[in-house]
């Protein structure tokens, strides 16, 4: 099995960005076999309809007495004959013609009512935004297909009209869509700058909204067609078409009153509408991964994914220097490595081996800008990354390697490890007040009642300086500010009295004061309970006020680590001392010259 | 609360009445069309003229709306032009056969679609796949073609039910039983297929939030966040899914009653339809856009009730 190609993690690069042109997705929808499949049967489905006038046997409503439910293979009715005594193979292609004309209807009709509502209510906004997303919805909520035939009171057999309200109906997807695309783009800094520079806002419009909205609409188109032509069968089906004119779905009404006699006549028109909904909905599923990359975001086959594990563990082994220095450690991080599987095949390493050790009543700083890898070895620690994740070296936590063995992993999470996230208002279950979920974690971490557990949460509510436990016991999370729910969030990380704090950007996303009080907190705490802490922040103010060491990441390495007054007297290497630079604070340069 | 019901009362009546009007706008829109439908093609210009103003089409179309939604409020749809029953008679026999495959079939697809739905989100792997392939075939191919190959499979090749027919459950409820079996069957293959996929959508959305980290992190076991935390945020979003999930079933056994020749709703109105009898057409609309309207107010109050903030604030 050694011969089997395994991508070295370490020689993974990232992929190039994939190409945004008009060659890029072509050549990647045309690299998939299904969609090449689907591509080839539509294509012959198309020229199969549109060649009727010209290659079809017989004309559609032609009648002969020997073809009357002439099996397959009769001669001159390749596809035999129906009640009626009219070929299949003839009446099959002139029904085509029509299911494509029914196609392009509702595709024209779907897209003028759909496409320019959801430019106007995604890009102006203001009142028409409400009022037109009002009529969506109510349209979303109408029985289609009833309305189809009160329709027909109307306006009897009319395929156009039909179709064309059925295009209606359907546009609140192409209206949805493209007004969840115009809101995205619309703020963006190209549309900023067109705007700066003068355009004109149909330019702006056309150039650069249309662009963006492009490709999900074009696959809506393949899903709406989808549902187009199935619901034109049905039309005719229910014995609303034309009679006058061969259609797929009114071919199988009447097979199908025919069945006993002749069940092959079923069979032409079912798998008709059949492969072509399907292969429709189909090549819009491969023009999605073609079109949105990272759409089709996969895993790895099982057996792949093992000898890359595999792989990642074996190195670990060989690179362990010294075994005696994680002994006095709280946590000790070994050779640390976490890869993601790419679309590829190949894998993105995202953590490229890390060292990293606290021990008891440390608070150690985690440093480096956003995407260095810090928050994945945050996370490598407790055991949270995304399941597709790949993790390689060693977590020692009080002696037991936490990757090797998931169980005590799985027994150190909340108990003795704790977690503080970095965006305190999504970190809360919004469905819960906040007392039900911290008790929640508790009793899922420690045998106690209810009643307990409660008076324990109210206490610790106080202990992190909420003023009201026995109210703020009682609220929703979208009742509570931010500072607040980091509180409470702490709160969570440290009730079952843990050793060990993993704090991701505690301080981020709050404001300036609160952020000091947040800090003087965890101090507090790390003072009151001797809390080791890995504190991860991209900020060296807050690495100067509460850290005792500190470690400097980048590119997902380890490349400065140490004392934090001695870092910042003299950072011991270049990118440290570009990062000090950079964080021009007031408290850096107090650090740095009374130290 | 109460200002959110009084808000969605409002709403789910304004739809109804935009939605009739505009259906009874356009099945009235040609008197003379309807009037000749009526007395027949070869009747002369004064026959039809007459009719027009038997059947009182020559009133201005906004009394005749007041008129019909007077009569709707009374528990009186008017008569079909062909039979002169009571629509609404007619109605009272029909319905009970649609709601009832309609009733079936959507507690069997929610069963079904939320199982496969949770497992295949939460568990990932081979289940999740197969649903995905399952769900794209399913979807795409159209109910009445599946109802087409059951009828093949088990009542020609291997008679075991019957092909069409429809016994009332009053008379034999095993034969009623046997005879919508099929139906609710062809029904459900497109129903699961894209109920499942849309539940999986909203288990998995959730299952990325931070706060399903978080709880893991503080040491919930994964059964614990799945059933108590994930499975009740993804609430919200599977009600929708299941309102949408109703109506397109309505839509569903509307075709499928068709198939297997269902003395129901849908049999009624398609009938109605091609033969121009207007009043059981708009009974039948009048009677889908409020089973509609109910659903939707149904789902849009549980919604509310189900998110923290409608609830308290």
């Amino acid at each position: 099995m050694t011969a089997h190609p395994v991508v070295a993690p370490e020689d993974a690069v990232a992929a190039p960005a994939a190409g945004r042109g008009r060659r890029g997705w072509a050549g990647r929808l045309l690299r998939n076999p299904m969609a090449v499949a689907c591509i080839v049967f539509l294509g012959a489905t198309i020229l199969f309809g549109l060649s009727s006038p010209w290659l079809a046997p017989h004309a559609p409503g032609a009648t002969q007495l020997n073809a009357v439910n002439a099996p397959p293979f009769t001669a001159g009715h390749l596809l035999g004959g129906d009640g009626s005594g009219r070929d299949i193979l003839s009446r099959l292609m002139w029904g085509t013609q029509r299911t494509l004309f029914a196609c392009v209807v509702i595709l024209v009709s779907a897209l003028l009512a759909g496409v320019p509502a959801g430019l106007v209510a995604g890009y102006r906004r203001g009142a028409a935004d409400p009022v037109l997303n009002w009529v969506s919805d109510v349209i979303m909520t109408l029985p289609g297909i009833v309305l189809l035939i009160a329709l027909y009171t109307l306006i009897g057999p009319n395929l156009v009209a039909a179709m064309g309200v059925f295009g209606v109906l359907v546009a609140p997807s192409y209206f949805r869509l493209v007004r969840g695309v115009v809101l995205g783009v619309r703020n963006e800094l190209y549309v900023d700058a067109a705007k700066v520079a003068g355009l004109s806002e149909a330019r702006i419009i056309g150039r650069h909204i249309l662009w963006a909205v492009r490709a999900p609409v074009i696959i809506q188109s393949s899903f709406v067609l989808g549902g187009g032509i199935a619901i034109q069968a049905a039309v005719d089906f229910l014995g609303l078409g034309d009679p006058s004119k061969a259609s797929w779905g009114g071919m199988l009404q009447e097979a199908f009153a025919n069945i006993y006699s002749n069940g092959w006549a079923v069979v032409w028109p079912a798998s008709l509408i059949s492969l072509t909904g399907l292969a429709t909905v189909l090549l819009g599923n491969a023009l999605r991964d073609a079109l949105q990359v990272g759409a089709a975001r996969r895993s790895l086959p099982r057996r792949r994914q093992e000898l890359i594990s595999r792989a990642f563990a074996a190195k670990a082994e060989n690179d362990l220097p010294d075994r005696s220095a994680t002994e006095e450690a709280l946590l000790s991080v070994r050779g640390l490595k976490v890869a993601y599987p790419r679309e590829d095949g190949g894998v993105s390493q995202v953590v490229r081996g890390v060292d990293l050790a606290v021990r008891k009543g440390e608070i150690r700083g985690l440093v480096g800008e956003s995407g260095s890898g810090k928050t994945q070895t945050a996370f490598s620690v407790l055991g949270i990354l995304n399941t597709e994740a790949l993790v390689g070296g060693s977590v020692v936590f009080d002696g037991e390697d936490l990757i090797a063995h998931p169980a005590s992993r799985a027994h150190a999470r909340g108990r003795r490890i704790g977690y503080i996230p970095q965006e305190p208002m999504t970190n809360l279950d919004p469905c819960f007040t906040v007392g039900a979920q911290l008790v929640h974690g508790l009793r899922a971490v420690r045998r106690t009642s209810r009643r307990a557990a409660r008076h324990e949460v109210l206490a610790l509510l106080a202990r992190v300086g909420i003023k009201d436990p026995e109210h703020v016991f009682g609220l929703y999370p979208h009742q509570i500010s931010g500072g607040m729910a980091q509180r409470v969030l702490i709160c969570g990380a440290v009730a079952a009295d843990p050793d060990l704090i993993i704090a991701d950007e505690p301080t981020t996303a709050l404001d300036v004061t609160v952020q000091a009080e947040v800090l003087d907190l965890l101090r507090e705490l790390r003072d009151e309970r001797d809390l080791g802490m890995v504190l991860v922040t991209h900020d060296f103010g807050v690495v100067a006020d509460l850290c005792d060491t500190v470690s400097v990441m980048k590119d997902g390495r380890i490349v400065d680590s140490g004392d934090v007054r001695t870092i910042f007297r003299e950072p011991g290497h270049a990118y440290t001392e570009e990062l000090l630079s950079a964080a021009r604070a007031v408290d850096l340069d107090e650090v740095g010259t009374d130290g | 609360m109460l200002k959110v019901i009084a808000v969605r009362l409002i709403r789910t009546a304004a739809v109804f009445f935009v939605v009739t009007f505009a259906t009874f706008a356009i099945v009235y829109a040609k008197p003379a069309a309807i009037a000749r439908n009526v007395v027949g093609i070869s009747a002369s210009d004064q026959a039809v003229q007459a009719e027009v103003v038997k059947l009182g089409l020559d009133r201005p179309l906004l009394e005749q709306y007041r008129h019909w939604l007077a009569g709707l409020f009374q528990g009186d749809l008017g008569q079909s032009f062909f039979t002169g029953q009571p629509v609404l008679s007619t109605l009272g026999i029909r319905f009970p056969v649609t709601l009832a495959l309609m009733v079936l079939s959507l507690v069997l697809t929610v069963g079904l679609s939320v199982l496969i739905g949770v497992v295949s989100a939460v568990r990932g792997g081979w289940p999740d796949r197969v649903l995905q392939i399952l769900s794209v075939v399913g979807g795409a191919v159209p109910s009445f073609i599946v109802a087409i190959g059951l009828v093949f499979a088990f009542a020609i090749a291997l008679p075991v039910f019957p092909a069409t027919g429809y016994v009332s459950p009053d008379v034999s409820l095993g034969r009623w039983a046997a005879s919508v079996v099929l139906p609710v069957a062809a029904i459900l293959v497109g129903s699961v297929a894209s109920a499942a996929a849309q539940f999986r959508g909203a288990v998995k959305e959730v299952l990325e939030r931070d706060f399903v980290r978080t709880l893991r992190a503080r040491g919930m076991s994964e059964r614990a966040v799945v059933y108590r935390h994930v499975l009740r945020n993804a609430g919200g979003p599977g009600l929708t899914v299941l309102s949408l999930l109703t109506i397109g079933l309505l839509g569903g056994v509307v075709i499928i009653e068709q198939v297997f020749a269902l003395p129901g709703m849908g049999v009624l109105v398609a009938g109605a339809a091609s033969k121009g009898d207007v009043p059981v057409v708009m009974g039948c609309v009048a009677v889908t856009v409020l089973l509609v309207s109910l659903v939707n107010l149904v789902t849009d109050l549980l919604t509310a009730a189900l998110d923290p903030k409608a609830r308290v604030s």
